[in-house]
């Protein structure tokens, strides 16, 4: 009878097709298809990553041996370059426009725009976002954000090069730097639109999980995921406006003669009429998103290792409810944390003070969080899947890069390594390399429902994964030491003066670990391109989860299901559950209960 | 040395793709599942013992880098604030390597006892509210502890005294290099604004204040040993931060507004240039800079000048493009030196004066 019914549906469902026959241009380009989108904020993402690490390379190369001439320069970077000599002014620009990429182009809209978008309906059992539309616009304002930005790589005097902090005056004046000119022009009006967009895509997935739940999902039966995306998107609405107003107000410093950020500078000669104006308020302003910002990038990450350790453990997620009440405790600590960038901008010590004790707070949910991941891994049966591997990866790097945040988020111990090496290897740890561990770990997990069913190279993972975990540490490891060593970051080299000149080994070490992880990333682009086109077909069902996406169609379809939409009963993480007489799996043979599941005769109701 | 560590990453870079090239053979031999993309048992054992080795190796990086590279650190503080600091920084350093040590071993020793098999049956452990309460409070105790700890040695360093009669000295700092005003005998700071810059008055000091009368602007800094100095951070034009490492100090220059740090010098030049790690640091940069010279002087350049410690006072801001190449040397002195050296400095009255007499 259902059989029958389910047929009905599917046939019902063809002559709906029949009428809005899809055009290439409607189906792969102005897609509303929330699918269709999330691959596309991945492609894109990916290769906004491709040139922020391409730029590191470049940079690195520099750091290592200041005083070789390459001509991979000249071929890059034109004339920037000269005999294979890089420009200070230009590795100055590589590392802005590196950070700005990495951070919010491959990050934010390539990691959250993608599962956000990919995850939400089908884990929560809806047929497509809450706007289809919305969600259109949302990703055509990232691919307009992410073409301006590349475009700005290539304006006369240079891209932004004032650090992707952007502090004024540096970023205000083109007197200071040549990149404050029209590239920073280009740059402020990418995050703008960038910021747009993030700002729809939040919206869209806030509303979708609210009020999109299929029968049954309550909030405590939602996956991890779908936790983490949903806070991450109120982060986002909360202080993404914050930097656009930011970025508004510099935009007014610097063409309409305004004094926000501003006041008594005397440069290339001459005095400037501003007056009042403090680059502390932009300081303040940056940070109010900047930090939160970390977190917009990193719960996605770990929502998605979440699902995929308990999948992969055949183990219920050790405390679903604290892990939910750490991802809230984050969530409200991160936006009264920022002060903690700005210890020694000028700022009174007594809220030094104050920044110095929220921040500290937030290591105590982190480290429920860590504890909890841990704790889920202690006897379970492990498959060892390539997202299980960089989800494993990624609280490890978690626990390390965390662990060096509890120096920096001390005022008294930040005094020494601020703005060093030392930060930029923790922040890297913590959130450059967790993020990309979280983003891999979900593409080779979710990869089978972006591609209909196709799954990508185990093997080939695996030896990404591996060149990849030792490559991270190998690079980020020994950083800490140039930075407890005073090497201020942003230095073109740091053999101009005789003090740093024992830090050359540290930096070719590091380099040469850089060059083989990014070489690394090409087998993951290789395994990912070819498998789109030839990757082998796995079961609906490849890594025997629990949640909702699992049931919709291979093929995709508009609706994802073809029939009606699933009722669910029970949390997603129903792994390995006994029956009452502890003599099998609840479902004989089978270790894990789809939450389509009613509750069976044999079981206890345990949770939720 | 540095080939040797290359060599060195290079086996290590060879090491892990023979790893690879064994796990892509035991893959490919093993009998057909249902899908090959799907992780085996043979998978989940190798990858269980990859895990292992994993945390190994992250072990064996931290002492290979503490080994090989703890000479290049920072020598022991100059002042007396950094002393505090060091030993709060030890304290957390030991206590985030005792935490890091055991939580790493946890979870690839776990990812290893746990690697998957056929028939395996995982334990159904959902939750426990006397371990979460556990991971909590002690988190909640050991934090409180180090904030505590942490926020009376920051009070300490940032809330100066004025009791203590502190000698007031102007940090000033533009695109690319800084200036120090010293206050002279009254030790009050003349009045000062960008709008004032003019020729030889670089630092845009009010001439008609009569604070402004016995200033000294020098571009190089000297320090009276065991006398607490205040410093006050002036910017002509960008953010730049005056970085002290060695005095573990750190304050930024902002345009518009003027900061203050405080610290009290306690080792003289001399005495540093004599300590142990400093004596080994200059060694060993002395070594790479010979090294370096050879190489020069094949290609017919000077060679480089030897090395002599010196503190120096860094920009540590992103400020432009010179921005690698803004430091100023600082010397710690006794008083008597300092003396001598202050007195021979021309006032900020005299250097105005002379202007005026050569128009």
């Amino acid at each position: 009878m259902s059989a029958h019914a389910n047929e009905h549906a599917v046939d019902h469902h063809d002559d709906h097709e029949h009428h809005h026959k899809q055009t290439f241009i409607t189906k792969y380009i102005f897609s509303t298809d929330h699918k269709m989108i999330s691959k596309q904020y991945l492609i894109t993402g990916l290769f906004m990553g491709i040139i922020g690490i391409a730029m590191s390379l470049l940079f690195r190369l520099q750091l290592a041996w200041p005083d070789v001439q390459f001509s991979i320069y000249d071929i890059f970077l034109g004339k920037w370059s000269e005999d294979g000599v890089m420009d200070p002014s230009v590795y100055l620009a590589l590392v802005t426009i590196h950070g700005t990429i990495m951070v919010f182009f491959v990050l934010t809209a390539g990691l959250s725009g993608t599962f956000s978008n990919l995850l939400i309906p089908l884990q929560i059992g809806a047929r497509d976002m809450a706007s289809g539309f919305l969600n259109m616009i949302s990703y055509w304002l990232f691919f307009i954000s992410s073409v301006v930005m590349v475009l700005s790589l290539f304006v006369e005097a240079g891209p932004a090069s004032a650090g992707w902090t952007i502090y004024p005056p540096l970023s205000a004046l083109p007197q200071a730097i040549p990149g404050s000119g029209a590239g920073m022009t280009l740059w402020l009006s990418s995050m703008a639109i960038f910021i747009a967009s993030s700002l729809l895509g939040s919206l869209n997935y806030i509303v979708t999980v609210i009020n999109l739940r299929t029968k049954g999902m309550s909030m405590t039966r939602l996956p991890l995921t779908i936790w983490a995306f949903f806070v991450t998107a109120i982060i986002g609405v909360v202080s993404f406006p914050v930097l656009l107003s930011a970025a508004l107000m510099l935009i007014m410093d610097r063409s309409f003669g305004t004094s926000f950020f501003l006041s008594d500078i005397y440069i290339a000669g001459e005095v400037l009429h501003n007056q009042g104006g403090s680059p502390v308020l932009f300081e303040h302003l940056f940070w109010f998103l900047g930090h939160p910002e970390v977190y917009i990038v990193l719960l996605p990450a770990l929502g998605i290792t979440s699902e995929i350790i308990a999948t992969n453990s055949r183990k219920p997620i050790f405390g679903y409810r604290a892990m939910v009440a750490s991802i809230l405790a984050i969530a409200f600590l991160s936006t009264i944390v920022w002060g903690h960038h700005m210890f020694i901008s000028g700022m009174n010590p007594f809220l030094g003070s104050v920044f110095t004790f929220t921040t500290l707070l937030i290591a105590i949910p982190s480290a429920v969080k860590a504890f909890n991941y841990i704790t889920t891994l202690w006897r379970g049966n492990l498959q060892f899947n390539p997202g299980m591997l960089f989800s494993i990866a990624l609280v490890s790097t978690f626990i390390t890069g965390g662990l060096t945040g509890i120096i920096l988020g001390d005022s008294a111990l930040d005094i020494n390594v601020h703005d060093t090496y030392f930060v930029v290897a923790h922040f890297h740890l913590v959130m450059g390399i967790s993020a990309l561990y979280g983003l891999f770990a979900g593409v080779y997990h979710w990869f089978p429902k972006m591609f209909e069913g196709k799954m990508m190279n185990k093997n080939l993972g695996y030896v990404h994964f591996w060149i990849t975990a030792v490559g991270a540490y190998g690079i980020f490891f020994p950083m800490h030491f140039i930075g407890m060593a005073g090497l201020p970051r942003r230095y073109y080299t740091n053999t101009n003066f005789p003090y740093f000149d024992d830090l050359t080994d540290v930096n070719v070490v590091i380099t040469v670990f850089a060059f083989i992880t990014a070489a690394a990333q090409l087998v993951f682009l290789y395994n990912f391109i070819s498998s789109m086109f030839h990757g082998k077909l796995g079961p609906q069902n490849p890594w025997k989860s629990n949640t909702l996406e699992w049931t919709a169609d291979m093929k995709h379809i508009h609706g994802n299901w073809s029939g009606a939409i699933p009722s669910v009963y029970r949390w997603p993480y129903d792994y390995s559950k006994l029956n009452e007489d502890e003599t099998d799996y609840v479902i004989a043979g089978q270790d894990y209960i789809p939450q389509t599941v009613p509750l069976q005769e044999n079981e206890e109701e345990l949770n939720h | 040395m540095t080939a040797f560590l290359v060599v060195l990453v290079i086996i290590l870079f060879g090491v892990a793709v023979w790893q690879m090239a064994k796990i892509f053979q035991m893959s490919k031999t093993k009998p057909a599942s249902d899908n090959d993309d799907i992780a085996s048992d043979k998978d989940n054992r190798v990858n269980g013992y990859l895990m292992l080795m994993f945390v190994l190796f992250i072990y064996a990086i931290a002492i290979v880098s503490f080994w090989k590279w703890s000479d290049v650190l920072l020598p022991k503080s100059a002042s007396e604030h950094g002393v505090e600091i060091d030993q709060l920084w030890l304290i957390s350093m030991v206590l985030i390597f005792v935490v890091g040590i055991i939580t790493q071993w946890l979870l690839h020793y776990f990812a290893f006892k746990y690697s998957g098999k056929k028939g395996q049956r995982a334990t159904f452990f959902a939750d426990n509210d006397k371990l979460e309460f556990i991971w909590t409070i002690i988190p909640v105790i050991v934090l409180a502890g180090l904030i505590i700890y942490g926020l009376f040695t920051w009070t300490d360093i940032m809330n100066v005294d004025t009791d203590d009669d502190p000698m007031v000295i102007e940090l000033y700092a533009y695109q690319f290099d800084w200036r120090a005003r010293y206050s002279g005998e009254d030790n009050a700071l003349g009045k000062a604004n960008v709008r004032l810059i003019e020729g030889v008055n670089q630092l845009g000091v009010d001439g008609s204040d009569p604070y402004a009368q016995d200033d000294i602007v020098v571009n190089e800094l000297h320090l009276p040993v065991g006398r607490k100095i205040l410093f006050k951070m002036r910017s002509q034009d960008v953010l730049h931060s005056a970085y002290m490492p060695h005095f573990r100090a750190q304050m930024n220059c902002v345009p518009g507004m003027i900061t203050q740090f405080s610290f009290t010098p306690t080792v003289t030049t001399e005495e540093m240039r004599q300590d142990e790690e400093v004596v080994a640091k200059v060694t060993k940069i002395n070594k790479i800079r010979r090294e370096k010279s050879l190489d020069l002087a094949k290609n017919g350049e000077e060679p480089l000048e030897t090395y002599e410690f010196d503190y120096l006072l860094l920009c540590n801001k992103i400020c432009g493009t010179n921005h690698y190449n803004m430091q100023m040397k600082i010397i710690v002195e006794s008083q008597e030196d300092y003396d001598a050296w202050i007195a021979e400095q021309a006032t900020m009255k005299e250097v105005l004066k002379k202007e005026e007499e050569s128009k």
